[in-house]
């Protein structure tokens, strides 16, 4: 038995999503007032409740979420900020106090990752251990909120209020990276994958030891860019162009390849939009005009280690 | 072929700007009906990786009320201060040393950082203030890029640190798919593999952040102080 599950996180955030509905709800003045309420609610039900809802019901909540955002009825409500001479009064009555709950959140995750996964009593264990990471972010953060409703003396009402608030900047576009992923999935099922790998195996001579590896990097990257995940492109780019040709037909060394070819897909994630949580939910945090930005930040990055991990692997692949 | 209408769509989409979640939802039905799956499983299919896939939304929804109650009480303009007392501190440098932290936290599997819990409360806020004390007001071109360069830190710290730990999921990940296959690979020499692209990795931000620093300074000095605009 677990005390902790993933679950329950996950049950946390439901209710909490819920709590931002019915604020919501309660906002004679929103704008927007009752698609957004519905939308915050749906989302809420589909985190708590996806134990006992059929995976179709749940489909058929997220096209309806779909529909609010894009006929425009999920936006945010009117906002009431702390004025910069506040929060600047604040800062200098509370000093160095205000990053303790900050510093709490990856404090917790240390300690968690560590120690959490392994304390059990018999069959009894604190946390799942296979999800230590998640269950230990979800505890860090409650544990910070304690810890700033107590080092900034608000309450708790002001904290559910600053969160909704910053939810709703973020708005639809916080489910945004669970759609891209869903249809990376719908991808992998359709056999996309298969395509593109047979395409690019196609398309250029690998029967040269260095074009193979050119191929299957770039075959990475470009699949990694249209699935926006880099662990879904794995699977189908080294079993149909790096399987085949680097390790059988030129004896590469599979280790090498691997690496170095998982991190090549890493380029292709800094380079797209599909990889929503890395890329654009970032550009939405951070309050930026231009969706991309993030994106274009990372492109000669991208390009540049790109390059090092084709040459570092045609250097190495077949030597080691 | 006809499998691949859903990226056309998606590019297309993407480029004349139709709301995103509409445009993922359209290709994902026409693949999976190019594919030859019914409406209901299509249906099921969104609703079973929505679900999955909670994992991502998970950490902002939590570190939200966290960050913005901090925020209230003035933690960017703390951060703001202490970073003005550091005179070597510039944008670029701050994003490195964060950049640096992160990728050896997580190659030693200690998962510390993000956009919601360290970019947008202390990162981008510090690296900005960071300019701000050096050139004065910035324009508005700069703050874009300063923040921009703080989240691409956290991915290149994040990506290319963390196959370095053998416990991680790439790693697991590659060894299943190599156990599948019936090849015996060492999940020690793929994390040792992982090292010299860290290595470039690290490099490349290095050079980037320089070139922000230059970049800071000389569009300062051609425009002069201004209001930011490109940010909301």
């Amino acid at each position: 038995m677990k005390l902790i599950t993933v679950e329950a996180c996950y049950a946390v955030v439901g209710v909490y999503l819920f709590v931002v509905a019915a604020r919501i709800a309660g906002e004679a003045w929103h704008p927007r007032r009752w698609g957004s309420a519905l939308f915050w609610a749906l989302l809420a039900v589909t985190f708590a409740g996806a134990k006992w809802i059929p995976p179709v019901v749940v489909g058929y909540l997220v096209v309806t979420m779909v529909v609010l955002a894009a006929t425009g009825h999920v936006a945010p409500g009117a906002t009431s900020k702390a004025t910069r001479e506040e929060r600047e009064r604040d800062a200098e009555r509370l000093q160095n106090r205000i990053f303790w709950p900050a510093l709490l959140i990856p404090a917790t995750a240390v300690i968690g990752t560590l120690v959490l996964g392994k304390l059990h009593v018999g069959d009894v264990w604190l946390v799942e251990a296979k999800q230590v990471t998640l269950i230990s972010l979800g505890l860090g953060a409650l544990i910070a909120l304690a810890a700033a409703l107590r080092t900034t003396g608000a309450s708790v009402e002001t904290a559910a209020g600053e969160g909704s608030r910053l939810l709703q900047t973020l708005g639809w576009s916080l489910i945004l990276p669970q759609m891209l992923a869903a249809l990376g999935g719908i991808f992998a099922k359709s056999g996309v994958g298969e395509i593109v790998a047979g395409l690019v195996a196609q398309a250029v001579p690998t029967q040269v030891p260095w074009v193979a590896v050119m191929a299957y990097c770039g075959g990475m990257a470009l699949f990694t860019m249209v699935m926006g995940n880099a662990f879904a492109a794995f699977a189908v780019i080294t079993g149909g162009i790096g399987l085949p040709f680097i390790v059988n037909l030129h004896g590469g060394n599979p280790a090498i390849m691997a690496a170095i070819g998982m991190l090549s897909g890493y380029c292709g994630t800094l380079l797209t939009p599909m990889a929503a949580n890395f890329n654009l939910v970032p550009a939405m945090l951070l309050e930026l005009a231009d969706k991309n930005a993030v994106i274009k930040a990372q492109v000669p990055l991208a390009l540049v280690i790109f390059a090092g991990n084709v040459a570092l692997m045609i250097f190495c692949v077949y030597r080691f | 072929m006809i499998k691949l209408i859903g990226v056309l769509i998606i590019a297309t989409g993407f480029t004349l700007r139709v709301n995103t979640l509409l445009v993922v939802l359209a290709a994902g039905l026409a693949t999976g009906f190019a594919a030859g799956f019914s409406w209901t499983e299509i249906m099921a299919m969104v609703g079973k990786y929505f679900v999955d896939n909670r994992a991502m939304t998970l950490p902002i929804v939590l570190m939200l009320p966290v960050v913005g109650l901090l925020e209230r009480h003035g933690l960017k303009e703390r951060a703001e201060v202490l970073i003005r007392r550091s005179k070597a501190a510039t944008a670029g440098r701050v994003v490195l040393l964060y950049t640096a932290v992160r990728q050896v936290s997580v190659s030693l599997g200690v998962n510390i950082g993000g956009h919601p819990s360290a970019v947008r409360p202390l990162v981008a806020p510090m690296a900005e203030a960071a300019a701000r004390a050096q050139h004065g007001e910035l324009p508005a071109k700069s703050v874009v890029q300063i923040r921009a360069h703080a989240a691409a830190g956290e991915n290149v710290g994040n990506f290319f640190g963390e196959d370095i730990f053998i416990a991680v999921g790439a790693i697991l990940l590659m060894k299943g798919f190599f156990d599948a296959q019936g090849l015996t690979v060492s999940v020690w020499a793929m994390a040792l593999w992982g090292i010299p692209t860290a290595i470039i990795a690290f490099t490349a931000m290095i050079w980037r952040c320089r070139v922000l620093d230059r970049r800071i300074a000389r569009d300062v000095a051609a425009s002069g102080p201004g209001k930011a605009e490109g940010v909301r």
